[in-house]
């Protein structure tokens, strides 16, 4: 699909597995210390709620160092992806964040046209005629599939209460 | 006989008008999703769970089993037309499958590919058919302690089976351990790992895990990699068909050599894409015309497509006689099963034979009714892919969130799903797996249960696991499991010393 060429730049393979398997571990430093919290001992129920993670918590500790070992011994030291990818990425990445984070106050509905909408106009480089009917078409299908045939309601905002939706 | 008589009863219940009507939307939105890019079994079962929420258990579960097929069906679609596989099980079937769509082969190609399919679920859910009830009434007798060793043997099985480095497969696990153990502990109703966040009570929903994940992580590296579509003729009519399926029956033997590695790749559970490899890969060095694997030769479609199917239905007899998914499509439908209120396991068997028969029943006639709509439909679908990703991947991302919101009517769901997508896609790209990270989210409840009660019994001595010879059999296999790969390595080292 896409070739690596030589001079392409970006950040290194090995850097970002070391950093994973380094955030791996600070994760399972998390849970051991919610694990001593809830107490890891031996109750009157018996093993108690901390128990069971704490053990999960040192596993996953102690196969992050391996893991970590290895990248540092013979990880990849090719590209984990060019930086024009990682724009790419992260062009899906930030517009879906903020429909996420607009979603409890405008609802589904409104979010999702926008966001549908400046994703092909953005994107796609669609006409607009295509890029309202794709935007307002999709919406108004979810609605009568989940909401009206399914019963499942889905959030709304100032607008469907307006609308009486 | 019993289970051919509860099987018939079983027909009864999925040809009910409805159920039929349920079958026929969950094989065409699975082929749907199939054919999609950045959407697999897994999550599109997931985002379509809610759709069921208003219906009745068994019809319930059968349109997401039949979500399930579809996609298993779809997979092939996209792989000999478009060279690109929709589901990591059809990478095998585009060494082939995609030659011959080049070669104006490809009504055959996808004959075959269906066809095979078609062979490897019939052979599994026959096999379901015989197997499973004989494994719940066994399983009936287990308590806490074999409950754990099956658990165990499960998960050591991800391990040792996994095409991953082991540690990264014990890493991606532990940490859906933890996610698992997250909100209220079951035995004790004490709170733990929530630091005071009061959104975490309830812990993280493996649904929300597997949309973000295998969902938004798929269409994260779709966006990386800049997919570009062009496809081959997707015409397919009755005369292609007939002349393929006379040329079919010359290969049974690779047909059933496929069937069996799928089966057992799919019980235990290593998932129906190393079963396609390997299956492929064997079925390459037993043909005459192995040298031609590769360029377009059909053994080389019929392999992987068989034991895909074979391994994708058999990953649902360990779920449904005890409990633990083969796959984490089946993880996904067990999680339905439990939305429903049903336990999944041995005594599924017992309380809800009606449910369990009725959708054995559906895996024949959902696997019969796939076949037929795939290849009466293939260009419409093929059409679906031609769509430009830039339209497809928001919409695919709107649906996820849909799905993400229904599971509990909550917006910080949504925003669970987002980071779930990031670090699927993180992991995925540095090699990490994350089926079974989906799975140990989904049973490390159960899991952790089943440990503790057995700790409980002997007052803390792990001797438990080893107290008599049904549990240690089944942990021994499971440490063998666990060692699999070092055991090779030793074995073959052994073997260059000695020669």
């Amino acid at each position: 699909m896409t070739t690596n060429s030589s001079d392409a730049a970006g950040p290194k393979h090995k850097t970002v597995e070391a950093g994973i398997a380094l955030l791996i571990a600070l994760f399972g430093a998390i849970v051991i210390v919610g694990s001593l919290k809830a107490g890891i001992n031996w109750g009157a129920e018996g093993p108690r709620a901390g128990f069971f993670p704490f053990y999960v918590g040192i596993i996953i500790i102690a196969s992050s160092a391996v893991n970590l070992l290895h990248v540092l011994r013979d990880g990849d030291n090719g590209l984990f992806a060019e930086w024009g990818q990682l724009r790419q990425v992260m062009s899906v990445v930030v517009p879906t964040a903020i429909y996420v984070g607009a979603m409890p106050f405008t609802g589904l509905y409104v979010a999702s046209i926008v966001f549908i909408g400046w994703f092909m106009r953005w994107l796609g480089k669609y006409s607009w005629l295509t890029v309202l009917a794709v935007a307002f078409g999709m919406p108004i299908v979810t609605y009568f599939i989940f909401e009206r045939w399914f019963l499942v309601p889905l959030p709304k905002g100032p607008l469907e209460e307006w609308l009486g939706l | 006989m019993e289970e051919i008589v509860n099987l018939f009863h079983g027909f009864a219940v999925a040809l009910q008008p409805f159920n039929i009507m349920v079958m026929v939307l969950g094989i065409v939105l699975g082929v749907i999703i199939g054919v999609l890019p950045g959407l697999g079994g897994a999550n599109g079962v997931a985002i379509l769970l809610p759709l069921t929420f208003s219906m009745p258990p068994t019809s319930a579960i059968i349109m997401l089993s039949c979500i399930y097929w579809g996609a298993l069906f779809g997979g092939a679609i996209t792989s000999i037309l478009f060279n690109i596989p929709g589901e990591p099980w059809s990478v095998a079937t585009t060494f082939d499958g995609y030659p011959m769509a080049q070669q104006g082969k490809a009504g055959e190609a996808l004959t075959a590919a269906f066809t095979s399919s078609f062979v490897g679920a019939l052979f599994a859910v026959i096999m379901i058919t015989l197997v499973a009830p004989l494994v719940a009434s066994f399983a009936l007798q287990f308590g806490p302690a074999e409950k754990f060793a099956v658990y165990f043997l499960a998960f050591c099985s991800f391990v040792g089976l996994s095409k991953e480095p082991p540690f990264k497969t014990i890493a991606a696990m532990m940490m859906g351990f933890a996610l698992a153990a997250v909100g209220l502990d079951s035995i004790t109703g004490q709170l733990r790992l929530t630091f005071g966040f009061t959104e975490l009570l309830n812990g993280f929903d493996f649904l929300i895990a597997v949309i973000g994940l295998f969902g938004i992580g798929e269409i994260l590296l779709t966006m990386e990699e800049g997919l570009n579509f062009r496809g081959g003729n997707a015409k397919i009519d009755l005369r292609v068909v007939l002349h393929t399926w006379k040329g079919l029956p010359r290969y049974w033997m690779t047909s059933l050599r496929s069937c069996i590695i799928g089966c057992w790749m799919g019980v235990t559970p290593a998932g129906a894409t190393p079963a396609s490899f390997m299956s492929y890969g064997i079925a390459k060095r037993v043909a005459k015309n192995g040298h031609n694997f590769g360029k377009g030769e059909i053994e080389g479609v019929i392999a992987p497509e068989t034991a895909a199917h074979a391994a994708g239905t058999a990953a649902l007899l360990p779920m449904l006689s005890l409990g633990v998914p083969g796959s984490p499509t089946a993880a996904v439908l067990l999680g339905g099963l439990l939305i429903w209120g049903l336990q999944p396991g041995p005594m599924l068997f017992v309380e809800q034979k009606e449910f369990v028969w009725g959708l054995i029943a559906s895996m024949y006639l959902g696997n019969l009714m796939g076949l037929i709509v795939v290849l009466t439909c293939v260009p419409i679908f093929a059409a679906i892919l031609r769509v430009p990703f830039s339209i497809i991947a928001p919409l695919i991302l709107v649906l996820c969130a849909i799905g993400a919101y229904s599971v509990h009517s909550s917006t910080f769901d949504v925003i669970l799903m987002l980071v779930f997508g990031v670090v699927g896609y993180l992991l995925k790209k540095c090699n990490y797996p994350l089926a079974p990270l989906v799975l140990a989210i989904v049973l490390g409840d159960k899991a952790e249960e089943a440990f503790r009660q057995s700790l409980l019994g002997s007052q803390g001595s792990l001797g438990v696991f080893f107290s008599n010879a049904l549990v240690s059999t089944i942990m021994i296999l499971g440490l063998i499991a666990l060692f699999w790969s070092a055991i090779q390595q030793g074995y073959s080292r052994l073997r260059t010393a000695a020669a």
